[in-house]
């Protein structure tokens, strides 16, 4: 009997509240897991795995391409855009390729069958290994508009693994969504400020959107803090760990260190929070 | 009126801390949040409770009307963003919509069509200080376009007088950080000593410089690795950046903060490095 | 000739419009026969591509020569691909902007920003 690959996606609304550090730490103590890096836009991962033997794969979109040998400069193109993609001069269409969301319409509307589509490179996807773990990190150009298509491609990726552990981008856009919509557990990593409360409330709405199963890891916890996570008792929500602020290990975290594969409390610290993880998925 | 952005490539580094300690510090009387995403600047400001607010609209969004739909399927084959399903009907995934009109071109029937659909909304608090903000439901995209309103909204309501605004933008490098950077004269890019901050932190720097912006850094946090910060001064050094501060981590800071207060109103060592750094921007920026 | 300068407000005395693919109305001025219009922008709310949406609209109407305060990359290809004259916009109004047109004494315009990439994230 097959099981299927189980994926937990680690968000947290706000940015630095350490979606990474929990990511990787928790890919590093799970049996059989890859680790993949959705934040296209400013992936760091790797920086803490340094895997070896990396595969690159390019991440296409189409944009249109134009025969003026068979354009008549009707415009119907140009007034279907709905992005302002393309623009009609005398005897030149110009294509916007960085507007341009694929989405074919131009072709589809053109009579002359002037357009035709081609591919563009819009990102990079890179696998490798360190240690046992898998890492998969997308990499969106600069410059470009979306980073959809690239984490479309990542979750596209086979990987002969028993879980995933998904590092997904900060706040809750649609780079967000994409991102959860095939999750099978979500973890919240909050951080027990007036801020990271605040985004948790906007992340969590999207979470209870998708009907996912969820739970809360509090990081950079002191008991002056305990105050602001009153609302997690408040709302039956359950919190599966406190990370106490630990100077030392935020310098081993800030070189790129594993720390769960330097210091045996802290493998423990994540294999519990894997184990209840397990119980729902 | 000088237009100060403050950015980060990285979250986390403490833009927002420091955006709200340098409004208090220049008693600056014009700013706006830009994190559309994930706005935090209000709730470090408690007296603000009246408030304009309009809709945002982004991008139509498609509509079937089931009436006259034939049940073809056609939209579902056409659709490039997997936003149609058919389940007993055909009906539209709001939050995959990408609003590009193929399903309403193709349909045979004409049963579709593009409607407004509200992404978000505008705030403007207009007291003794004019702070605009704005923020995006969950799910969506055309960012850019909401932090473009922001800024606008500020500058429509702001008057020429003032001698400086502070924008607090978002992470990252995508088109809402972009968006943020048109037209302001000084970027002051938040960082933290690590590899990931220093490694965003080239990219924002290559991002910025492309829009002519002076850039000034700011290394918060920086004796929690005191290695990595003397990295980041090397480079700002050959790229020909200005560090204009290096505040210490300070506990205090998150404390006040906790408590509504701002760390700047108290002595502590993040309070003294913060205004030092806001004397050399004074300096630099020139008001 | 045909010259268009981007305004908020359709007065001759009103300032330069700061935005050129959001400006609500251009002020289109036939040089030679003397006669101006304005002509409402319907790129203003636009999410993304603004900026080419108005180079377009100013190319259906012929003109050759923008004076703006400020322009786009992606405007700006579009407008030295038709072959359309950018100029710099001074401080001041229409009318000021008009007057240093016809004494030659505007320049062109060097700085082209990146635009504001106004669609999805």
């Amino acid at each position: 009997m097959e099981t299927a690959v189980k994926k937990i996606a680690v968000l947290s609304g706000k940015g630095g509240t350490g979606k990474t550090f929990i990511s990787v730490n928790l890919a590093s103590i799970i049996d059989n897991a890859a680790y993949i890096d959705c934040d296209v836009e400013e992936p760091n991962g790797d920086l803490f795995f340094k895997s070896k033997n990396i595969e690159k794969q390019e991440v296409f979109v189409k944009i249109p391409k134009v025969d003026m040998t068979l354009c008549n400069g009707c415009q119907k193109c140009v007034d279907f855009c709905k992005f302002n993609a393309l623009t009609y001069l005398p005897n030149k269409l110009l294509i916007f390729d960085k507007l341009c969301h694929s989405c074919g319409g131009c072709v589809l509307v053109c009579d002359k069958k002037a357009l035709t589509e081609i591919n563009k490179e819009i990102g990079n996807i890179y696998v490798g290994k360190s240690s046992d773990v898998f890492v998969v990190s997308g990499k969106l150009n600069i410059g470009e508009a979306t980073g959809v298509p690239i984490i479309k491609q990542l979750f596209k990726y086979e990987l002969p693994v028993k879980n995933i552990v998904v590092d997904c981008p900060p706040g809750s856009s649609c780079l967000v969504m994409e991102t959860i919509k095939d999750a099978d557990y979500c973890l919240f990593v909050v951080e027990p400020t007036i801020f990271g409360l605040h985004n948790f409330k906007m992340v969590l709405e999207l979470v209870k959107l998708f009907n996912k199963p969820f739970g809360v890891v509090i990081n950079k916890y002191s008991e002056e803090s305990e105050n602001n996570i009153k609302y997690f008792y408040e709302n039956n929500i359950k919190i599966i760990k406190k990370i106490k602020y630990d100077k030392l290990i935020v310098e081993m975290n800030s070189s790129g260190l594993i720390v769960s594969r330097m210091f045996p409390e802290y493998k423990s610290l994540f294999t519990d929070i894997f184990e209840e993880i397990k119980r729902f998925i | 009126m000088k237009k100060i952005l403050v950015l980060s490539g990285k979250g986390g580094t403490g833009k927002t801390t420091i955006s709200s300690a340098l409004i208090k510090l220049y008693k600056i009387n014009a700013f706006a949040d830009c994190d559309v995403d994930a706005p935090n600047l209000h709730l470090l400001f408690n007296d603000f409770t009246d408030y304009e607010e309009s809709n945002y609209f982004g991008l139509k969004k498609a509509v079937i009307n089931q009436e006259k739909c034939i049940l073809c399927g056609l939209c579902l084959e056409k659709c490039r963003f997997d936003a149609i399903k058919y389940d007993k009907r055909y009906s539209i995934l709001l939050h995959d919509c990408e609003g590009c009109g193929v399903c309403e071109y193709v349909c045979p029937a004409q049963a579709i069509s593009m409607n407004q659909y509200v992404n978000g909304y505008l705030r403007l608090y207009k007291n003794e200080v004019v702070f605009s903000t704005a923020t995006l439901k969950m799910g969506s995209g055309t960012t850019g376009m909401l932090v473009t309103k922001v800024k606008k909204q500020l500058f429509d309501n702001v008057s020429e007088k003032e001698i400086a605004c502070i924008i607090d933008g978002s992470p990252g490098i995508g088109c809402p950080v972009i968006a943020s950077l048109s037209g302001v004269d000084y970027a002051l890019l938040v960082t933290e000593p690590s590899i990931s901050g220093i490694s965003d932190l080239k990219r924002i720097v290559k991002v910025s410089k492309s829009f002519n912006t002076k850039i000034m850094v700011c290394i918060n946090r920086y004796d929690e690795n005191e290695e990595i910060t003397k990295r980041i001064k090397d480079y700002c050094n050959e790229e020909n950046i200005f560090v204009v501060g290096e505040i210490p981590f300070d506990s205090k800071v998150i404390e006040y903060l906790n408590m509504g207060k701002s760390f700047i109103d108290f002595d502590g060592k993040a309070s003294i490095a913060t205004k030092n750094m806001f004397e050399i921007i004074i300096k630099n920026v020139g008001i | 000739m045909i010259i268009a300068i981007p305004v908020s407000e359709k007065n001759l005395k009103e300032d330069v419009c700061v935005s050129f693919g959001r400006a609500p109305y251009y002020y289109v001025l036939d040089s030679n026969k003397g006669e101006g219009s304005f002509l409402k922008n319907p790129a203003v709310d636009q999410p993304g591509g603004a900026g080419i949406m108005s180079s377009q609209i100013l190319i259906n109407n012929k003109v050759k020569v923008l004076i703006t305060k400020s322009c786009g990359e992606n405007a700006a290809n579009v407008l030295r691909a038709a072959n359309v004259e950018i100029l710099k916009a001074i401080k001041g109004s229409l009318e000021d902007n008009l007057t240093a047109y016809k004494t030659s004494s505007l320049e062109k315009l060097i700085e082209i920003h990146q635009g504001f990439h106004g669609n999805r994230s």
